[in-house]
């Protein structure tokens, strides 16, 4: 499909799938989708499917941060994902996908910090969160904050012996999430704001804004793409963020 | 002893044994392994007489001369466009075949420029997979706006129809401008989203369901029930 | 441990685990499967024939396959760091050369095939697992090939020789481990891996469970390739 025809529907308010602006495609959650974490969640939206996993262990706490646990995001864009994905390390945009993701969780403290540890200055529990998406199509971001968010309110604390896990043995505790912030990317293509863009959109467009929202507060944002926003952009795009927050946070279950 | 070991437009998978005996001869898709014919590909068992071929229901398209195809320019050098026409390997149009005249050192982007889709059509392919296109030629063209899709290229023939008669009874409903190329990629042009998107609709109802009998009346119901 | 009369899973010693095998389930991919033993999900996904990059790694006289096997971090019980390890490349390799005897790649000089195969959730028997969903995926992808290949582990565990060992009997001290992948018709040999201690007679007797074990697994992926699009014939 070519990008002017494309740009030219989107001026005349259509889009190629024919979904409203502010519409998001189809979002699906399973959970528990892996016996071995800790918790585990798919999430597909549309013809995107993102995988997450929560793997747990005990680790120093930071020196600054004595009483606290912490998490550890990573994402990996897996070339099985996408024709355009390649093998080796996590790239920039792998980098910046695990960076929003941990950065929802962390601003809001949606995960008390202070309930990992287990002992101050010496023990505490280490959350490790890794991304993994199946099929890329688009808006990689919103898909990974769900996934994360279902597979961290699934997630069992394992089982400790002798201050060390035993590795897949899982209490019957499970990790607290007291909020579920959910983030919300933005398109921008000519002067118009779309949600939620397929990969199609995706190549065409202008600037983009990420915005992690939990209650009418914002927790987390970024902003990429090449072009300019203004400010009643930014305005219009966290309105329509928390317009939008308390449904799709009615699927993590 | 010779023998079908299948049914005519039986789905069969690679390994599969389909024939037994000397009389028959594998064609595309098919091997011969001593007495018996096993199939290579994915795909439908068609049978002519002796001959057997299994029709792939999946993969690239293999380029073969005088197929008109559709592709988009990928890159542009000093002797012509390369083009995306969805093979293994780009096609090359050389600045000869493409248009009248092209003065060396003039600026090809002119003429055909990155991303633009081509309807073009094969005229050479060589052992090592140097594929040859030319838009010289009636119909062949740069296709402007409209947008593209893709179906498995061994689907064409049943998009297309009789005669052109499913082709034809799509354009009619829908007042579309829809081109094939043997490759799978099927252009679509029309006067509004909605349309193109029946269109779309359409064309994936057939890739679906090829396989089916009674497609075209089927077919038929769809784009009367959209109307 | 003395006598293995009856497996942990309570299953015969000639009995696999349940089999669940898919094709389509990654969109973007040219062709992919998902291959479930068990409590071992694989995932494989096959990108090309395409142009092969850098060109020098190109082959004039014929198409090349890759393989790539990796695991996710949470699919095993300690976190696995993201990202390559020896046992990976190692699995890659053996992997490539379990497919490469059935692929007719002459036909694609200077391309690659690309298989990438994930580990989603991992109970023994992996790379069997991952091969026999590669081949589903490769079939998927229309890739010429002369037939599929299945894949299951075959061993001994305490004196017994069986099919399709889980994580629980690997762990036994004295288990002996045989990955192993066949062609689908004739029943060729593609894969042959031992880790343990085995006399000849054991071996003979576990290669012939995983000849029973490799004819039921092809069954399963031909159906599951069959149904993909037969499911719209009988709607």
């Amino acid at each position: 499909m070519n990008n002017d025809y494309i740009i030219s529907l989107i001026q005349q308010d259509k889009r190629v799938d024919e979904r409203k602006f502010d519409e998001m495609r189809e979002i699906e959650i399973e959970t528990n989708i892996s016996k071995n974490a800790e918790g585990s969640a798919r999430c597909k939206m549309g013809d995107t499917e993102v995988m997450v996993g929560i793997k747990m262990d005990i680790g120093e706490p930071y020196p600054d941060n004595p009483d606290e646990g912490t998490i550890i995001v990573t994402a990996e864009l897996l070339p099985l994902a996408s024709p355009v994905f390649e093998l080796g390390p996590p790239g920039p945009q792998a980098t910046e996908l695990a960076r929003i993701v941990d950065r929802g969780i962390r601003e809001s403290k949606c995960l008390d910090f202070k309930k990992l540890c287990i002992k101050k200055g010496e023990k505490v529990w280490m959350v490790f969160i890794d991304i993994y998406p199946l099929n890329d199509d688009g808006n990689l971001i919103d898909a990974s904050v769900l996934a994360t968010l279902a597979a961290l309110k699934n997630a069992k604390i394992p089982k400790v012996e002798n201050d060390a896990v035993v590795f897949g043995e899982f209490t019957n505790k499970k990790l607290e999430l007291n909020k579920l912030p959910i983030t919300f990317t933005f398109g921008k293509i000519g002067n118009k704001i779309l949600l939620d863009l397929n990969s199609k959109e995706e190549s065409v467009i202008d600037s983009r804004l990420s915005i992690s929202v939990n209650e009418g507060n914002i927790h987390a944002m970024q902003k990429g793409g090449d072009k300019v926003i203004t400010m009643e952009e930014v305005e219009q795009m966290v309105d329509m963020a928390i317009k939008k927050e308390k449904e799709l946070r009615s699927l993590i279950k | 002893m010779t023998k079908l070991l299948i049914n005519e437009r039986e789905i069969v998978v690679p390994g599969e044994e389909l024939a037994e005996g000397m009389d028959f001869l594998p064609s595309h898709g098919t091997y011969r392994d001593k007495d018996k014919i096993v199939s290579s590909k994915l795909g439908v068992v068609s049978v002519n007489k002796t001959i057997i071929k299994v029709i792939p229901l999946t993969g690239r398209y293999m380029p073969k001369i005088d197929d008109i195809v559709i592709g988009r320019v990928i890159e542009i050098g000093f002797y012509g466009w390369s083009v995306d026409i969805g093979s293994a390997y780009p096609a090359t149009l050389s600045i000869r075949d493409a248009t009248e005249f092209i003065d060396k050192g003039e600026n090809l982007t002119k003429y055909y420029d990155y991303g633009d889709i081509l309807a073009a059509q094969v005229i050479r392919t060589t052992r090592y997979n140097s594929i040859d296109i030319t838009t010289k030629g009636p119909g062949l063209k740069k296709l402007s706006g409209g947008k593209v899709i893709e179906v498995t290229p061994s689907k064409v023939p049943r998009m297309i129809g009789k005669q052109g008669s499913m082709i034809s009874m799509i354009k009619d409903a829908t007042g579309c401008n829809i081109l094939i190329g043997q490759n799978g990629r099927v252009w679509i042009k029309g006067t509004n989203l909605e349309n193109e998107n029946l269109v779309t609709k359409t064309i994936m109802k057939i890739e679906e369901e090829s396989h089916i009998d009674g497609l075209t009346d089927k077919i038929k119901k769809l784009l009367e029930s959209k109307k | 441990m003395a006598g293995y009369d009856k497996r942990f899973s309570g299953r015969k010693f000639d009995e696999m685990r349940e089999i669940e095998a898919k094709v389509g389930v990654i969109k973007r991919a040219d062709g992919s499967a998902l291959f479930r033993m068990g409590d071992t999900i694989a995932i494989a996904a096959v990108y090309g024939p395409r142009e092969l990059h850098p060109r020098f790694l190109q082959n004039p006289e014929t198409g090349i396959l890759r393989c790539n096997y990796d695991m996710t971090s949470f699919s095993v019980p300690e976190r696995k760091r993201p990202g390559p390890n020896r046992r990976g490349v190692e699995i890659s390799l053996v992997t490539e050369k379990a497919l490469l005897p059935v692929l007719e790649l002459k036909q694609f000089p200077n391309a690659v095939v690309d298989v990438f195969v994930e580990i989603v959730q991992a109970n023994a028997g992996t790379r069997c697992a991952g091969i026999s969903a590669a081949a589903l995926a490769l079939a998927h992808a229309g890739i010429p090939m002369k037939d599929l290949v299945s894949a299951v582990s075959v061993g001994k565990v305490s004196g017994k020789v069986l099919i399709d060992l889980d994580k629980e009997e690997e762990d036994v001290d004295d288990a002996t481990d045989i990955p192993i992948a066949m062609t689908g018709r004739k029943q060729e040999i593609t894969l042959l891996q031992l880790d343990g201690n085995l006399a000849k007679k054991d071996l003979m007797e576990a290669i012939k469970l995983a000849k029973q074990g490799c004819e039921k697994i092809n069954k399963i992926q031909q159906k599951a390739l069959k149904d993909a699009y037969k499911s719209v014939k009988n709607e």
